[in-house]
């Protein structure tokens, strides 16, 4: 029995089905939420929590909190809007992301939801960290400097490829992804460009090779249209 | 110390191997054994490990990375660490370190050249009680003190080992000074089993239920409920978990029960698996309490020669075992989804919820994990009933609360008093003077003014896991500010944005503050980021980590307005700062190679 309840998001009804996230019901509804971490072929994630929604008075990430009939989300009012832009100034700055010198720039999704939210400034105070490119992979350049910590190249490799690549290491502002490899690196280790990993990176941090410009700036994916119409990275790579 | 030779480091692993098992949810207890026995984890060791678990190299290095008691690189052979919670602090733990480490020709923070020894900090060890306190090779020492530290100094330096050190060093007293409902009564007679077998495990539950219990680790979730939920869950494979963490600063009162009250805790453990259908059980001991683990496997063998634990224990039927897993220092694993993902043998990172752990926890079976004193509160209500449980407390806080009491005052250790009794009350009790604040239920918890004193504990006023630190009007509160900040940046699982990137934001405008380099405009600034954290964090952590400094702020304002620089601004960058670099590359150092700190822009 397909019998679907609804719940409301800003107000619009969203039908879902049982067990349901309200990230997947809003999605197959077409609603757009800001998110990173989440992808629809993987588990849910909630670490970015960009996601982040104020359902019946509470703040939970979209992408983990099941639906419930009845519901009432809130998206995008004024204070769910200032609270996304807030983590995402806070991911820019954890990182060194230099929009204007990036091959990224443009189809980046990081770019993308912060323009989506209005994000004028990173606002807070840049870490500028040290953190280095791998350029061992034939045929992808892993560039530390980007990483997220999204973990969807761990999921990617580890549940669909079966590869378990990749790995977040360490803790707290420490955490930083590592690679598989007896050397560390992504050349050594079983890393392939047809691998799925290798295409659902949601910035700028594992590009792969001879692909660069080929686009130029300008006429990108989130140059033609915002994402809130377009959807992911990864769903327009794989298209 | 030399690096192992391969045969000893394999010796080491087939050692390991032989005694834990081979499962990969075990490869963090065998890294653990690897660094105890070598200062480090060896690379050989890794190679091994990856070839017989079959765990990845990447996941093995990603949890030596995450667990602060594990390394890539040699230890010295004695590895000082020194116990950094506030109260350490107040009482000079970093004057005794500066000291320890003048005596040894060291730096803190740094292996000496010769390999011999490591000094360093750690958080809170659980000892505030008798601090300050350390841990060397992994085992406490408590009372440091100047002659102390310089008999360590000397042992150290002609390489007495450890076990030869003066006994007296390692000596931790329970310091109960209160005993109330559950700590008067110390003989352990398996009553609460007794009444398993005889009224069943419904029965049982039905008394735990009417007691009222509620969790005693911090959230105060219905402990009754829980078992049910746990009983009810499909998978077949049930599993109880006691957690044994004690992570959050200022707690100790685990500690005690654990070293004298270990039959009631493993008791009540055993009580929930009849109740739930459990076969399998662990305690998830904190590192910082390994000095215990002989004494509680000790207490498990004889439990199981005793019928009481093992195959068809205490006659009920059913088979039910308790593992001892230990921890390698960090406080997330007390949250009970990372402890879990910890007796996994990962990283110790907060899982998502749903689905909680009782419907798919530690292998995705149904688990339940409750706080040592919850078991062994449970255990006293099988024997006596709930309404004996009843007769203390408050009607939504039922039964009697353990405190550890640390801090400024006369007689710090171990209370247990009704729920429902005021700050004021523990406060004379435990003979504290001119008392300022009251930092309740840990870096986590509530900052107290004096006019809250009248304020009790219970879940529906102060929840409180137990931890009660007291500042006297001598201490300046600032420094309480800096060690939670430090501390949560240092404990943040990383996981989630708010906390991992907020933490260090707030920690870094603690900081500028503290250095008097702060502005308004950067106390707005803390509370934007606190609330960003409070609103938006994964787990308990991050949502309670700001705590202290919003706590501090509305209450104890003048801590930093007192230290506020004039300006209604004041960058974060230092431009002064930034030209070292060109200044070392001159060879520069006159007037005009320096820009003055208050030119405006
Ligand atoms: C950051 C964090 C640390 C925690 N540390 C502990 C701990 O050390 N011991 C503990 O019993 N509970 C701790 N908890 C609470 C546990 O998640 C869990 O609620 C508790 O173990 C359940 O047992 P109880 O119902 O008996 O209290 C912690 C929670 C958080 C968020
Ligand atoms: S490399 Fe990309 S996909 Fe992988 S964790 Fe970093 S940001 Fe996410
Ligand atoms: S709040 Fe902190 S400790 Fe909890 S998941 Fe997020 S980063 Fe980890």
């Amino acid at each position: 029995m397909a019998e679907h309840s609804t719940f409301r998001l800003d107000g619009r009804p969203i039908p879902f089905a049982p067990g349901q996230t309200i990230m997947d019901a809003a999605l197959a509804a077409g609603a757009y939420i800001p998110h990173l971490c989440h992808h629809p072929e993987f588990a849910p994630h909630g670490s970015c929590r960009v996601c982040v929604v104020c359902a019946d008075g509470r703040e939970v990430s979209a992408c983990t909190a099941p639906a419930a009939k009845d519901m009432e989300v809130e998206s995008q009012s004024e204070s769910i809007r200032a609270l996304r832009v807030s983590i995402l100034q806070m991911l820019f700055v954890e990182g060194n992301h230099v929009c204007p010198a990036c091959e990224k720039s443009g189809a980046c999704q990081l770019q993308a939801v912060a323009y989506d939210c209005g994000m004028l400034e990173p606002h807070f105070t840049h870490f500028f960290p040290r953190r280095a490119v791998d350029a061992s992979h034939p045929d992808v350049i892993l560039d530390y400097n980007r990483c997220i910590l999204c973990e969807l190249c761990v999921r990617a490799s580890r549940d669909q490829d079966g590869k378990r690549v990749f790995a977040i290491s360490g803790r707290g502002i420490g955490s930083r992804l590592i690679v598989d490899s007896p050397t560390g690196r992504l050349g050594d280790s079983r890393f392939a460009i047809t691998d799925k990993a290798a295409h659902v990176c949601p910035v700028g941090a594992i590009l792969p090779r001879r692909g660069g410009y080929r686009v130029p700036i300008g006429e990108r994916l989130y140059d033609r249209a915002p994402i809130s119409r377009v959807g992911d990275v990864a769903a327009n790579e794989e298209a | 110390m030399l690096n192992p030779s391969p045969s000893r480091i394999a010796a080491a692993v087939e050692r390991s191997l032989a005694r834990l098992g081979r499962d990969p949810s075990l490869v963090l207890q065998h890294l653990i054994a690897l660094q105890q026995t070598f200062s480090f984890v060896p690379p050989a060791g890794i190679d091994r490990l990856v070839a017989a678990l079959g765990v990845t190299r990447a996941q093995i290095l990603a949890a030596i990375d995450f667990y602060a008691f594990l390394h890539l690189a040699p230890r010295g052979d004695y590895d000082i660490l020194f116990s950094d919670n506030i109260t350490d602090r107040m009482l000079g733990n970093g004057r005794l370190m500066t000291q320890l480490c003048q005596l040894l020709g060291m730096s803190p923070g740094s292996t000496r050249a010769d390999g011999l020894v490591s000094v360093g900090l750690t958080s809170c060890t659980g000892m505030c009680d008798q601090a300050p306190a350390m841990l060397v090779n992994g085992l406490a020492l408590t009372r440091l003190d100047d002659a102390r530290i310089r008999r360590i100094a000397a042992l150290v330096d002609t390489r007495v080992p450890l076990p030869h050190w003066p006994q007296a060093f390692f000596a931790v007293s329970n310091n109960v000074h209160r005993p109330g409902l559950l700590l008067s009564d110390l003989e352990p007679r398996d009553a609460g089993l007794a009444a398993l077998r005889q009224q069943g495990p419904d029965a049982v539950l039905a008394e735990i239920e009417r007691a009222g219990l509620r969790g005693r680790g911090g959230a105060g979730f219905t402990t009754a409920l829980k078992w049910r939920f746990c009983r009810e869950a499909a998978h077949p494979e049930k599993v109880v978990v006691c957690n044994a963490d004690e992570g959050e600063p200022g707690t100790f009162k685990d500690r005690v029960l654990l070293t004298s009250y270990a039959d009631l805790v493993f008791e009540g453990m055993t009580l929930c698996a009849g109740i739930i259908g459990a076969r399998e059980g662990f305690l998830y001991l904190r590192g910082e309490y390994r000095y215990l683990l002989e004494h509680l496997e000790a207490v498990l063998q004889r439990r199981r020669e005793q019928g009481l634990l093992g195959q068809g224990m205490a006659d009920t039927g059913t088979d039910f075992d308790i593992r001892i897993h230990l921890g390698a220092g960090a406080y997330i694993c007390g949250e009970e989804s990372a402890l879990i993902e910890s007796l996994e043998g990962k990283r110790g990172v907060t899982r998502k919820r749903p689905p909680f752990p009782v419907t798919e926890g530690y292998l995705e079976r149904p688990t339940v994990v409750n706080n040592v004193e919850t078991f062994l509160a449970a255990a006293r209500i099988a024997e006596h009933g709930g309404y004996w449980f009843r007769s203390e407390g408050t009607d939504r806080s039922a039964g009697s609360k353990i405190l550890s009491v640390s801090g400024d005052c006369e007689r710090p250790g171990i209370y247990e008093y009704p729920f429902g009794t005021s700050i004021a009350r523990v406060l004379g009790d435990c003979g504290a003077q001119r008392t300022q604040a009251v930092q309740v239920s840990g870096a986590a918890g509530a900052t107290l003014g004096v006019d809250e004193f009248q304020r009790v504990l219970a879940f529906e006023d102060l929840p409180t896991a137990g931890s009660f630190m007291v500042f006297d009007d001598s201490r300046d509160l600032m420094e309480m500010v800096r060690n939670f900040a430090d501390f949560f940046v240092h404990e943040s699982c990383g996981f989630c944005t708010p906390c991992r990137v907020g933490g260090k934001l707030l920690r870094d405008l603690v900081e500028k503050v503290a250095a008097r380099k702060a502005s308004r405009h950067d106390l707005d600034e803390m509370r934007r980021i606190a609330d960003v954290m409070r609103r938006a964090s994964h787990c308990g952590l991050g949502h309670t980590a700001p705590n202290h400094v919003l706590n501090t702020l509305d209450k104890f304002p003048q801590i930093y307005a007192s230290r506020l620089a004039s300006a209604d601004h004041t960058p974060a960058f230092d431009l002064d700062a930034a030209l070292a670099e060109a200044r070392a590359l001159t060879g520069r150092d006159d007037v005009g190679a320096h820009i003055a700190a208050d030119v405006g822009c």
